[in-house]
This record gives structure tokens, sequence and C-alpha cells, in this order.
């Protein structure tokens, strides 16, 4: 009697643990530390909370997420090494990560080389532009912002333009792509500045922009502290021009840092920004107000669009591996480029065999800083 | 033979061969293989480093410099103007060589902080220029990087690359011993304990400082194009000071003067942030307080503090 | 024209204030220890940040910046006492690599103690821009300059008249000679480091309402402080205050008037050139190697 019940128990409890099955792995490289820790930071905080909060509604077909986040510090080799161990070593299922381009393209062989469906969190258009069979990215690209920007510039009657910009890869990057796309909008560069990464002022190359008399707008490419500078700088030398900036800024932090100066700024972003201005009809609102007060909540600091995107990459692979039924690779890759209509904090997504990113235009809107909050353009 | 093989120098060397050869055994995965790889070309650098500042005294913050120079232009020739990878190579190696001597020869005249500030200086304004030229360059991304060919076969994947980059350490490090024991050796080492007693026996310090300068340049740039073919990718953060001042680091943890010391170093500062991941946030602090403590408690470095416990062997090689 | 230069002048002016006193501490760190303190930069961060903390749960500006202050010269004694004393009579390299170490602690530590994001101050006195002969000025730039002012005289007042400050240059001239003497020169490396870190801060803190504040600021700053203080020459605290305004204005004019995106590049290639023809920086004194 009593060997029974022992037998069954034990019966019951190797059967159990069969059923346990190995918990699905998501791997991740960040830029948590380093000069792109304003993107990585809230990036793996987003990670690690809805990893938590999936694994405590249940998981994912049943089995658990486990996650796997190295900081790669915004190091492109640091990126690499990290990614080979999320693949050879952890033998994670699937990759979200890659704060910046540079850690992005980095591992982008690797991630095709080995078949992992990898999903960026970076900005270039560079990611997905030639698609790459196992790449794919949630974040706007420059590109889009600078067509956002000229659209709006050009709606306000601006068609000449003065850019400066920073040194770091995105700056370089938004700048490049501004300035091959300026002229589909009848917009004309006819200034471009830069500054270095820890400069401290940015007044000399202001004051070069304003003595310019073509100069009817200014563009900042700029990400990091570098724009709260120009933005506090432009506003010293007392320019009067619009001032535009990039989503690279798309933060509280930024009003916080400009302060005054900031009024009247406009720039592409998100509409998790202004989630509490969207229209009930707004079909992102939802989403976006769901995830900002759930990260405001635990994380007690304003939402930022970087940590949206992780959201969206990470919520995107979920919905990938429970399309495909499986975390099978080549299975969740295929249910990604097939992810239609989904609603993220980022916009609308609608990816296919030539587009993985998914996002148009009007994902993007376009705000103004009003008495240190944002606006929506209309 | 048994003599020789316990001379420090061939007996280290042997080591040394053995350790490259028996090593794969450990490696369960590419992963290993390549902090492995990433250990043998960071260790080439730094045998190259330490003979400028372990034996000849001199120092160099802006080492990285070289290293990403000879990157870049093996990476530029090959990308963008379609040059066979060795010969790219070559070049890269050939034309740092050539600028270390032009830089070398006003600088070297400096001491102490003052070379360190040039050295410094001269790092910096080489990252700062390959970061911002990047139509050629590919700019703070970076670009990508063809894979090393040899007569039309492609060296790639991790297991080969291991044998080739272990096969070329053991070569630098009988170069870099060499060197040491060779009549340039013997300057090198007479004018870091006294550079006018050294002059006053007949040296001229300047030619013997420019040299080191060179040579160890021309270590930084090769490794410097390896790692660009290896990996397929190069940014600038390879350039940066924060490099420089990882070189720096490994050479002296290891141990000045000591050729094995700066092998060593290079093993457990590459393997270090690795194992550190554990610490997530601590990472830096673990780091930092890491190398501040060995070296305020084994200020030599690891090998020598080491050695000097075996009085019977001499503790600088 | 002359409106740009002086706003050109004027902004490399301020960055130069700031670069003065990051050089002045490591000149005075190296005059009493022939150690340079790589993690000098590390001051002027705790000094903003710490101010940016306090500030933010209410205290008065100026409790604030006593705090920091006075939190940065503890933390510079005690990089003293258990990281350099401790190595003494280690090799020129040795040295350094201990001070950066400690830099990439203090570093981590911020990142533990405060965050990853930056800071702003508020100004000390307002942030309407004051117009001087068709350039414009911060307030706060104001406030650098001035109390640079200041404190280059405190300090030529602290060392030419105080009884510390005069051991304090007793021993960079000679230690031995100033232990002979009675000077306790543990005493004096203990009184240095603190005195720099103090100097860091305020520095710090000065600059905080223009640049902002965050972990790693320090890294740069030091850096260029460095720089400024081997230009001016080593050890010389008058050729760091003037190291550090020429480094100031070589940057500001190169971005105005050459190209923004090369303008470090344009400061230390100059660094560089001054260093050939003037081995020993700007004011430094030619020293003599006893043979």
């Amino acid at each position: 009697m009593v060997l029974r019940s022992v037998l069954t128990a034990f019966a019951a409890l190797w059967l159990g643990t069969l059923q346990a099955q190995e918990p699905i792995r998501i791997g991740s490289f960040l830029a948590v530390t380093g000069p792109a820790a304003f993107l990585g930071d809230p990036e793996q905080k987003t990670l690690e909370l809805y990893v938590e909060k999936l694994n405590s509604a249940g998981g994912v077909l049943g089995r658990k997420l486990q996650l796997f986040a190295y900081d790669s510090a915004g190091d492109a080799e640091k990126a690499r090494t990290f990614a080979k161990r999320l693949i050879e070593q952890d033998k994670v299922d699937v990759i979200v990560g890659g704060s910046t381009t540079g850690e992005t393209m980095a591992v982008v062989p690797l991630a095709e080389q080995a078949g992992v469906p990898f999903i960026s969190l970076a900005g270039a258009v560079v990611i997905i532009e030639p698609v790459k069979k196992w790449v794919f990215k949630t974040p706007h690209t420059d590109r889009m912002a600078c067509d956002k920007i000229f659209v709006d510039m050009k709606a306000r009657g601006v068609s000449r333009v003065g850019l400066i910009s920073g040194a770091g890869g995105f700056d370089k990057s938004m700048r490049a792509e501004c300035l091959k796309v300026s002229k589909n909008h009848g917009v004309e560069v006819v200034a471009d500045e830069s500054y270095g990464p820890a400069d401290t002022d940015m007044t000399p190359q202001l004051t070069k922009i304003r003595q310019n008399p073509q100069v009817q707008a200014v563009l900042n490419a700029g990400f990091g502290q570098g724009p709260a500078i120009v933005t506090k700088n432009f506003k010293q030398i007392g320019m009067i021009v619009p001032l535009y900036q990039s989503h690279g800024v798309a933060s509280k932090e930024f009003i916080k840092l400009a302060g005054e100066a900031a009024e009247g700024v406009r720039l592409p972003a998100a509409a998790l920004l202004v989630s509490d201005k969207l229209a009930d009809s707004d079909p992102q609102k939802i989403v976006v107000a769901r995830y900002r007060s759930e990260y405001e909540a635990r994380f007690k600091s304003d939402v930022s669009t970087f940590g949206g995107h992780a959201y969206d990459g990470l919520m995107l692979a979920v919905e990938a591996m429970k399309k495909a039924g499986s975390a099978d690779k080549a299975r969740v890759r295929d249910a990604l480029e097939n992810v239609k209509g989904y609603i993220g904090t980022g916009g609308i997504v609608n990816m296919s065999a030539t587009d993985h990113m998914g996002l148009d235009l009007s994902a993007f809107r376009m705000l103004e800083i009003r008495k240190g909050d944002w606006t929506l353009v209309k | 033979m048994l003599a020789r093989l316990a001379s420090p120098r061939t007996g280290g060397l042997a080591a040394l061969a053995l350790v490259v050869l028996l090593l794969p055994l450990a490696l369960r995965n590419n992963y290993y293989y390549e902090v492995a790889i990433l250990v043998g070309l960071n260790a080439i650098v730094c045998v190259g480093l330490n003979l400028l500042i372990g034996y000849a005294g001199q120092i160099s913050l802006g080492h990285a410099g070289f290293f990403g120079l000879g990157a870049y232009a093996s990476a530029i020739l090959t990308a963008r103007y379609g040059w066979p990878p060795l010969a790219a190579m070559a070049a890269a190696t050939g034309g740092v060589a050539v600028l270390a001597y032009l830089i070398g020869r006003p600088i070297l005249v400096l001491r102490g902080h003052y070379l360190a500030m040039a050295t410094l200086g001269m790092g910096i304004i080489i990252s700062i220029v390959i970061a911002n030229e990047d139509r050629l360059t590919g700019g703070p991304d970076g670009m990508a990087v063809p894979p090393l060919s040899l007569l039309g076969y492609r060296l790639a994947g991790e297991r080969l690359w291991y044998w080739v980059v272990g096969a070329l350490l053991v070569f630098a490090v009988w170069l870099a011993q060499n060197l040491v024991e060779s009549p340039h050796g013997r300057a090198l080492r007479a004018l870091h304990t006294s550079e006018i007693g050294a002059e006053v026996a007949g040296i001229d310090s300047a030619r013997h400082k420019v040299r080191v300068f060179v040579i160890s340049a021309v270590y930084a740039a090769f490794a410097g194009s390896l790692t660009a073919h290896y990996a397929g990718f190069i940014t600038p953060t390879k350039v940066t000071f924060f490099h420089s001042i990882e070189l720096v680091t490994m050479v002296v943890f290891g141990g000045m003067a000591s050729t094995f010391g700066a092998v060593v170093g290079a093993a457990v500062l590459t393997t270090l942030p690795q194992a550190l991941t554990l610490f997530e946030e601590y990472e830096m602090v673990v780091f930092g307080a890491v190398m501040m403590l060995t070296m305020i408690f084994m200020p030599k470095g690891l090998v020598p503090t080491i050695a000097a416990r075996f009085p019977n062997r001499r503790a600088n090689e | 024209m002359s409106a740009q230069f002086l706003q050109f002048f004027l902004a490399g002016l301020t960055i130069g204030a700031i670069y003065a006193l990051v050089a002045l501490g490591f000149s005075i760190i190296y005059n009493a220890s022939h150690v340079i303190n790589f993690a000098q930069g590390e001051f002027v961060m705790i000094g903003g940040m710490t101010t940016v903390s306090l500030t933010a749960i209410g205290w008065p500006l100026p409790f604030a910046i006593a705090a920091a202050v006075l939190a940065a010269a503890a933390i510079g004694l005690a990089l003293e006492k258990f990281a350099v004393e401790p190595a003494r009579g280690a090799s020129v390299v040795t040295l350094i690599i201990i001070t950066i170490g400690a830099s990439i602690l203090l570093r981590g530590l911020a990142t533990l103690v405060w965050d990853k994001k930056f800071h702003a101050l508020k100004p000390f006195s307002g942030d309407a821009p004051i117009g001087i002969g068709g350039a414009t000025v911060l307030p706060q730039s104001l406030w650098v300059l001035g109390m640079t002012l200041v404190i280059v005289l405190l300090l030529t007042w602290f060392f030419g008249r105080t009884l510390l400050g005069k051991a304090l240059l007793a021993t960079s001239h000679n230690r031995l000679a100033a232990q002979l003497v009675g000077i306790n020169v543990r005493t004096v490396l203990l009184a240095a480091f603190g005195l720099s870190a103090a100097l860091g801060a305020i520095a710090g803190i000065l600059v905080a309402p223009i640049t902002f504040t965050a972990w790693d600021i320090g890294v740069m700053l030091g850096l260029k402080g460095f720089a400024a203080a081997i230009l001016g020459g080593l050890g010389s605290g008058p050729g760091a205050v003037l190291g550090g305004l020429v480094l100031g204005l070589l940057e500001a004019m190169g971005a105005g008037y050459l190209s923004s995106a090369y303008k470090d590049v344009i400061a230390f290639v100059i660094i560089l050139a001054v260093l050939v023809f003037r081995p020993s920086g700007l004011l430094g004194t030619r020293s003599t190697d006893r043979v």
C-alpha cells in the first residue's frame, strides 16, 4: 500500500518534470553602460519587466521565458562576442537587442550564419536595407525621421535648412540620410555644422549658422545630451527660426535638461510619448497607455521610446512564436515576416519579405514642446 | 637538451606552444574559441607594447591608434579598393611603420608624463579622424571587412583562425625574445636604467627609442589587420583612448619587462569581462577594484611577482 | 565679424576656466607626489552629481554645494590613503594604472549611487543671456569666470602665506629637505589630494548648469584638464591656468573658424607642436636629472 503510493508519487513527479519543458531562451545584448546607456538602460529594464510579467501569466506556449542579457556598452566587438555567447553557449531561440547600429551590424553576419531570428533595436536604415533574411528591427529609421521633418517644414513654408549634428553613429547616419532625401521634399540644406561627442558649448557652430542669411529653420540630428546643449545655446544667442530635433531625444530627459529653451521645438516621435493626449479612437492608445503605466509604476521614472522599442521587439517575438506554435527558429522567422496589423508602441507593424521593419510614416507623430510637455501637432 | 628546455627562454616558449596546442581540449564551442582568439590577438599587441613600456621604459597611451590604423587600412584597401587581403595587410603594416617612424622621431624626445600626453594626443587625433571620415571609414558605425584569403582559400571559421592566431602568437613571442637578447634589446635595457649612462657608453638612445616604437607599432598594426579580417567588421571603438588604456593595463598587470607577462596579462584582462558578466551592474566597480588592488599589492605585475617566488629562475622572462 | 569673434572668445574662455580648475588639481597633486591622478575628472563629476542630488531632495543650493565639495574632498583623501600611499615607490606606469583603476571604480560606483542619465543643475542666477558687444553670454559663464579668478587668487594666498601651503610647495621642490625641516609629508600629501578633489568638485558644480552632469562626464574633462596641465607645464600653477585657458580658446576658435568636427584634433595638434618645441610646456621649468 505504502509502496504503491510512493511509486505513484514518483511516477507523477517524473511525468511532471517531463512536462515542465525547457524554457524558451531569449537572448539580448544591450548598451546598458557606456555612451549609449540612454538607450540600453530602459531597454534592459523593459525586457526584464515583461519577461517577468509573461512568466507570471503562464509563459508562452506553456513554457517559461528565460532572458540572457549582456551589457555590450556600445562596443561593436563586445556585442559580437556576446552574440556568439548567446548563440553558441546559451543557445538562445531569438535575439532581441543591439541598442546601436554599430553593434547591430557587427552581429548581423552571425545571426545570418547561425540562422537565429534577430530583432534589432537600433535606428539606421542600413540594418534592413538591403533586407537580410534573419534580421528585423522595431525602431523607426532615421530616414523616416528626416522625411517626417521635411514634410512638416514644407508645410510651414520652410525650404532652406541649416543642419547641425554630432559625432556619434546615430547623428552621422541621420545627417547622411537627411542630405540624401532633402531634395525629394524640395528642401535645400544650406549649412552643415557638427560638434564633438562630449562638447559643452555649441555657440560657435550656431553662430556660424545664424550668420547665414539663407537659413529658415535648423535641424539638429543628434542624440544624448548634445541636442539639449544645442537647444539652450540656440535660445542663448537669440535665434528665432524654428528648431527641429530628432527622435533621438524623444524622452522627458531632454525637456528637463533643455528647460525653457525647449519651448516650441518640434520633433518626430512615437505615440508613446503622448499616450495621454491621444484620441480614444486612436488604435495605439491602449497599448501605449498600458506600457507607460506599467513601466512608470515599476521603475518610477519617465517612459522612453527606446524602452518602447524593446517592448515591441519582445512582444513581436512572442507573437511570432504563438503564431508559429513553436520556438523553432525558422518557423519563428517566417511568422515574424508575416506579422500584419500588430499594434506596438512604435506604431502599427506590417512586415513583409521586403520590409523587415513594418512601420510607415504615419507611425511617427510630429510633436511640439509646449510648457514643458509634449503636444501633438495636427 | 633538457637543460635548454629548463632555461626560462626556450622553456617558456615551449610551454606557450604547448598551451596553444592543448587548449582546444578545453574549448567547448565557438564562443570559447572566439574568446581564445581575442586573447591571442590582444597578446600579440601586448607583446609588442611590452617591448616599449617594459624593456625600454617608455610609455604610450595611444597604441590603440596604431592598432586601429592597421585594422582600417587593411579594411579600406580590401573593401573599397579590392586589394587582395594579404597585400592589404602588408601595406597596412608597412604604412603604419612609416607613420610611427615619422611621429616617433619628434615625440620620443619627450619624457615621462609629457611623452604620455604626446602619445595620448596622437591616439586621440587618429581616433577622431577615423570616426569623422565616414565616406572612407564608415564613421562611428564602422564598416564591414572581407575575410582573409590565401591563394584563393578563404580563412573563415573559429577553429581555423585559432590555429592561425596561435601560431602567429608563438612566432611573435619568439621574435620579441630574440629582440630582447639582441644588441638592440640590450641597448634598450641600458637606456631604461639610465639614459645618460647609456649615451655615455655610446648608445644612440634616440635611434633605439624610435626603433622600438616602430616595432611595437608594427605588432599593433599587424594584430589590428588580423582582427579586422577575423571579425569581418571594424568600428572606431577599437581606436579609442579606452582601448589604449586597456592595452597598457594588460602589459602592466601581466608584468613589465616580461614577454610572457604580457601574454598572461592579455589573457586575464580579456577573459575577465566575460567572467564579470555575472556581476552585471557591479562590473565596473569590480573591474576597477581588481585593477587597483593588483597594482597596489603586485606593483611589478603578475608574472614577475610569481616568478620571484622561485628564486632559481630569472625573474624577467 | 568682431561680434562673432567675441562670441567664440567668450565660449572659449568659459570652458577654458573649467579646464584650468581641473588642470590646477592635476598640478597640485603632481607637485606633492609626482603622481598624475587620472581620477581627477571623477571629482568634477562627483561635485556636480552630489549637488544635483542634494538640491533635488530640497537642500538649499549653498549647503548642497558645500556638502558636495566636502564629499569630494573626503573621497580624495580616501584615494590617497588607500590607493596611492600603499603604492609608494612604484613606477610611473603602475601609479597611472592605479589611478585609472580608481577612476573606473568611481564611475562604477556613480552608476550605482545615481544613475546613467544626464542631470541639469539650476543656474545660480538665472538663465537670461547677457549681451556684450553683439555676443551673448550666460550669467552662469560669468559665475564660472568670476569664481575661477577668486579661486586662483585664494590659492596664490594659500601657497604664499599659509603654513600648509608653503609646506606643500616645499615638498614639491624637495621632499627630503622638507622632511628634514619637520614637514609631515604624509599630511601634505593628504592635503594635496583633498584640495585637488575640492577644486575638481567646484569646477563640476560651476559648470553643471551649462553642460549638464552625468556619471561619465569626468572622462573627457579629466583628459582635457591633463592636456591643459601638460601644455602649461606640469607642476606650474600659473601654467595650469594658462594651459586651461589656451586649450579652451583653441577649441572655440578652431570650431568657429576652421572645422567644428575637427576642433579637438586642431587643439591636440597644437599641443603636440608646443611640446616638441618646448618639451616642458609653456611655463614649465626645464628639469634637470641627477646622473
